[in-house]
């Protein structure tokens, strides 16, 4: 047994380039338990990040009593990470008052009377959502109506809720939080190779010789991948490791280059190592050639960006900028990961495609070991991408292809004007708008909490509030948004349904129903088929829209959705995803096991007449035109998309002196709606901190655990402080903790700015000045955990960060021969 | 040679357009996009001022008699309010940068014709950027419009 708490990553199970990461086996039962008193294990996979580690559900009594890695399964070999292991059956089980027989779930509807929320059934509150739907239809049409989803919700729900909005009201106003996480990842994939798809594996980790994390901290928001990072790099030939990131985390410390950047410097530092590769000669170009358009555009661009300029403007070494380079330029095969670093900062897709580029202008990649990853942030955000529940449109068609609106319309069988392709689909920033400004009257949101997760709460709460738009709010627990809502709707979750969903290297898997949901709460599928048949929405036929009633009618459905696509979903089904590995997409006649890698010919998807997009203006956002990209049609060539580096909006100065930036911590997810209801991850990272560098606290006068104020021009908050190892200049707020129960403010997006990149839209979390002032001595070190990136500059001056035998998992070590990718296994 | 009230025609088209940008920012704050892509598009602006500033010294700056009051463009005064306000905004700047964008066209054919070098430089790299304007101003308004035309009280 190991403290997986104290232990993060678990036993290490090293080994060499080329061999298969070995089995270990990771379990977690409720206190008490062995795994003979279980009744049944249920076959899933963990949504508590993106990863998507196949699992199976312990039940006892009716109840979700622990959960155990899949030793088969591909994706994680059979391990699972600490919010995994403890966030993921107790996170939906609930918080139980002393005493009290019910928990903290939310097992009724609740509407809004004389303000405030009550108790109701069913009946009465899809009713009023149908009554404000209507009238708003037949007032101001289907523009009136505004969806917000998650990265949370099974592919099902996804692809019928794509459906009633697109085909059966006819909105354009939909979008997920996925825009928080992973719209970059989405942008810069369209932008540099025709369409949404992940090029790389989880497999290159095995086979790198490199390996690049991008503003991605995977030891703390992808545990398992980097477990499989840690394997290698304790084995006989372990890979190089560079990490980009301004904070001093796990990878940072385990890397053999850390380039902290100022963060809203990242264009600038891309442009600069990109400069270097060309000037060293180290460009394929004989790659580039074949299969590329745009280099001599991206060198120009990237001219004037020197390393000792780049190294100016970013505030690193100009000597590691050199070095960096060196070790993409040399290095046989390399592999990047990019994430929220990236995602969530200043000029997102500008500098997510030049990682983009960095691979293509050495022929790097969709070869083994040589390869991009651009993350996710959640378990299931690629579907609702794929599926068109956010900003896009159904299997990666493109919204200003008429033929692909043709093909989308003879599939629902509704009139093509029908579907609103006039622009692409509304991002979540914009509705927000729109629902401020009451054009948007009816906002639905499922699953997600944006009163904590979106910027500048102040005026989120405001947007929520407010008698100008009609909210419903669909969840597990009355969370801060849903205490603002009218109608509030109790979701089943995990474990409590069945579907499927896809993690980032388009691994699909089946989680089949556990345990019933607590008292009346419903699948989201079946709330949205609830919704979809009061509303009578019909095809051309006169059939109902959607026309399938459960989850594996919905799955068949987007299998043909899906056909002839890049994510090509036909040759799967539930049967098929039962009892094995899950199955990386595109699955066909072709690939009948699923598909490793992508680009393996060097062909891309952007082709004018298969093309997701006709491509952006990287500074502006601006649309290409159609016409302008059938006059340079790429045919098949990845586009080398360039754009100089522009200073953030907000720069320190004298008010505000410090740049703040903030992200998600090891112990946590999201708004802590599970994870705050795991006792062993709550009381490892129990309250919000703000990390300082030793020289910054020294400067303010602030010591370890004190009281400070951190203020921006939008708000601010009171939290303690930890000294931490981060480059001076820089402070860091985990974006996990919504306000105290007394009201005071805590959350990192009191400080936040509205703003967002012009691509992918995604706001900008990573960017803001603030100043920080101390309030008063604190009672002890701050809540901070010592395990991760906010490990004390001083470590003996905190106690360790440990969660006793409450936190004990069981390990069990290479039980079987390991798996191996779908198509070398399956061949 | 009529050049040199062209360049001045240009010289005052991206200074208009630039105030236009800027007036439109500071009158839409509440549209953090407009807000912050149209300061950073005037800056643009002025850029292109200052690249072209010395070829409008060599070409020597036209006489105030010489340049007829008519081909000046008209900046964009103030703004206007709520979803149509802003899609009216939007669309002057576009008839400003439609001018400036018609305008580097013009001045290319110039450039061609006096086989000087420089100016084709200039003209090639600002036009690129000023039609990337244009690109953005018109994404942005055909997004905008059906909202502020139809569901916008």
């Amino acid at each position: 047994m190991r403290d997986r708490i104290a232990d993060i990553w678990g036993t290490r199970t090293p080994h060499a380039r080329g061999t298969r990461w070995p089995v270990r086996v990771d379990t977690a039962l409720e206190d008490g338990l062995a795994p003979e008193d279980v009744d049944r294990w249920v076959q899933s996979a963990c949504v508590l990040c993106s990863n998507g580690c196949a699992c199976d559900i312990a039940v006892k009594d009716g109840r979700m009593v622990g959960v155990r890695g899949r030793g088969v399964d591909t994706v994680n070999h059979g391990r699972l990470g600490p919010k995994g292991l403890f966030g993921s059956w107790q996170g939906m089980n609930g918080r139980r008052e002393d005493g009290r027989r019910r928990t903290d779930r939310l097992t009724r509807p609740l509407v809004r009377e004389d303000g405030r929320l009550v108790e109701t059934d069913w009946e009465t509150a899809m009713g009023r959502v149908v009554e404000r739907s209507r009238s708003l239809l037949a007032e101001r049409g289907p523009l009136t109506h505004g969806f917000y989803t998650s990265g949370q919700l099974f592919l099902e729900e996804y692809y019928t809720l794509a459906v009633i909005g697109k085909a059966g009201l006819g909105t354009p106003h939909m979008d997920g939080n996925t825009r928080l996480c992973t719209a970059t990842a989405a942008a810069a994939m369209k932008e540099s190779f025709g369409s949404d798809g992940q090029p790389g594996s989880y497999e290159d980790i095995d086979e790198c010789d490199a390996i690049f994390l991008w503003g991605h901290n995977m030891a703390e928001t992808q545990t398992v991948l980097w477990m499989r990072v840690l394997d290698r790099l304790d084995g006989p030939d372990r890979p190089a490791v560079v990490c980009v990131d301004p904070r001093r985390t796990p990878v940072a410390r385990r890397a053999d280059l850390h380039l902290a950047p100022f963060n809203g410097t990242n264009q600038a530092l891309m442009n600069g190592i990109i400069r270097e590769v060309v000037h060293r000669g180290w460009v394929d170009d004989h790659y580039v050639a074949a299969h590329t358009l745009g280099y001599d555009d991206l060198a120009a661009t990237v001219e004037p960006w020197t390393p000792e300029r780049t190294a100016e403007t970013c505030g690193v070494d100009a000597g590691d900028i050199r070095r960096a380079a060196e070790i993409f330029g040399t290095t046989g095969r390399v592999l990047s990961t990019v994430l929220q670093g990236f995602y969530q900062s200043h000029q997102a897709t500008a500098a997510s495609c030049q990682v983009n580029n960095l691979h293509l202008i050495r022929g790097m990649i969709g070869r083994p070991g040589a390869g991009v990853l651009q993350m996710n942030g959640q378990p299931t955000a690629q579907n609702t991408r794929e599926c068109g529940a956010d900003g896009d449109l159904s299997g990666f068609r493109n919204w200003s292809n008429p033929d692909h609106i043709e093909d989308l319309a003879r599939l629902w069988n509704v009139d093509p004007l029908h579907i609103p392709s006039w622009a692409p689909p509304t991002h979540a920033m914009q509705i927000f708008r729109y629902a401020e400004q009451g054009s948007i009257g009816l906002l639905w949101i499922s699953a997600t909490n944006p009163a904590v997760s979106l910027p500048e709460l102040e005026r989120v709460r405001r947007v929520l509030s407010g008698d100008q738009c009609f909210v419903v709010v669909q969840d597990l627990y009355l969370t801060e948004t849903a205490q603002m809502a009218d109608v509030v709707l109790p979701a089943a979750g995990w474990g409590e349904k069945t579907g499927t969903f896809t993690n980032v290297n388009r691994t699909v898997h089946l989680s089949d129903k556990a345990v019933d949901p607590p008292g009346e709460a419903r699948s989201d599928l079946d709330i949205f088929l609830d919704y979809a048949r009061r509303m009578d929405f019909r095809d051309r036929g006169g059939h109902p829209l959607p026309p399938w009633n459960g989850p594996e009618e919905a799955f068949d459905a987007w299998r043909e959705c899906s056909r002839g696509q890049l994510c090509d979903y036909t040759g799967i089904s539930y049967d098929r995803l039962r009892g094995g590995s899950g199955i990386p997409w595109p699955c066909n006649g072709d690939a009948p096991n699923g598909t490793v890698r992508l680009y393996e010919d060097g062909v891309f998807p952007t082709r004018s007449d298969v093309a997701e997009t006709y491509g952006h203006d990287l500074l502006t956002g601006g649309a290409v035109s159609p016409t302008a990209y059938r006059s340079r049609d790429p045919g098949g060539r990845a586009l080398l998309k360039a754009a100089d580096y522009l200073p953030p909006f907000e720069r320190p100065d004298e008010r505000f002196p410090l740049r703040c930036t903030t992200g998600r911590t090891v112990y946590h997810f999201h708004t802590r709606t599970k994870t705050g209801r795991a006792p062993q991850l709550q009381n490892a990272a129990s309250d919000a901190w703000v990390e300082l560098s030793r020289q910054d606290a020294e400067e303010l006068g602030v010591a370890e655990g004190d009281r400070v104020r951190v203020v921006s021009r939008r708000g601010s908050i009171t939290v303690a402080a930890r000294i931490a190892e981060g480059r001076p200049g820089v402070v860091f707020v985990p974006f996990h903790y919504g306000k105290r129960e007394d009201g005071s403010p805590r959350a990192a997006n009191e400080l936040t700015m509205t703003e967002w990149d012009p691509v992918s839209k995604q706001p900008f979390f990573k960017v803001a000045a603030v100043r920080v002032e101390r309030v008063a001595a604190g009672e002890g070190p701050s809540p901070a955990p010592t395990t991760a990136g906010s490990a004390p500059a001083d470590p003996d001056t905190v106690p360790r960060t440990e969660g006793g035998p409450d936190a004990e998992a069981h390990e069990e070590v290479a039980p079987i021969e390991p798996p191996s990718a779908a198509t070398e296994e399956l061949e | 040679m009529n050049i040199a009230i062209y360049l001045e025609l240009m010289d005052d088209a991206e200074y208009n357009l630039a105030e236009g940008f800027r007036t439109a920012a500071d009158g839409h704050r509440a549209e953090p996009d407009v807000y912050w892509l149209c300061h950073i598009l005037a800056d643009q602006c002025g850029t292109h001022r200052e690249a072209l500033a010395p070829v409008l010294e060599r070409y020597g700056r036209a006489r105030e008699q010489e340049e007829p009051e008519r081909l000046r463009t008209q900046m964009l005064p103030d703004t206007r309010s709520g979803p149509a306000g802003l899609l009216r905004d939007l669309q002057d700047l576009y008839t400003l940068a439609s001018f400036t964008d018609i305008t580097w066209t013009l001045l290319l054919q110039a450039a061609y014709g006096l086989r000087d070098r420089e100016l084709l430089g200039i003209v090639q790299r600002c036009h690129r950027e000023t039609s990337t304007q244009l690109d953005w101003l018109q994404t942005r308004m055909k997004n905008a419009a059906p909202q502020a035309l139809i569901a916008a009280r």
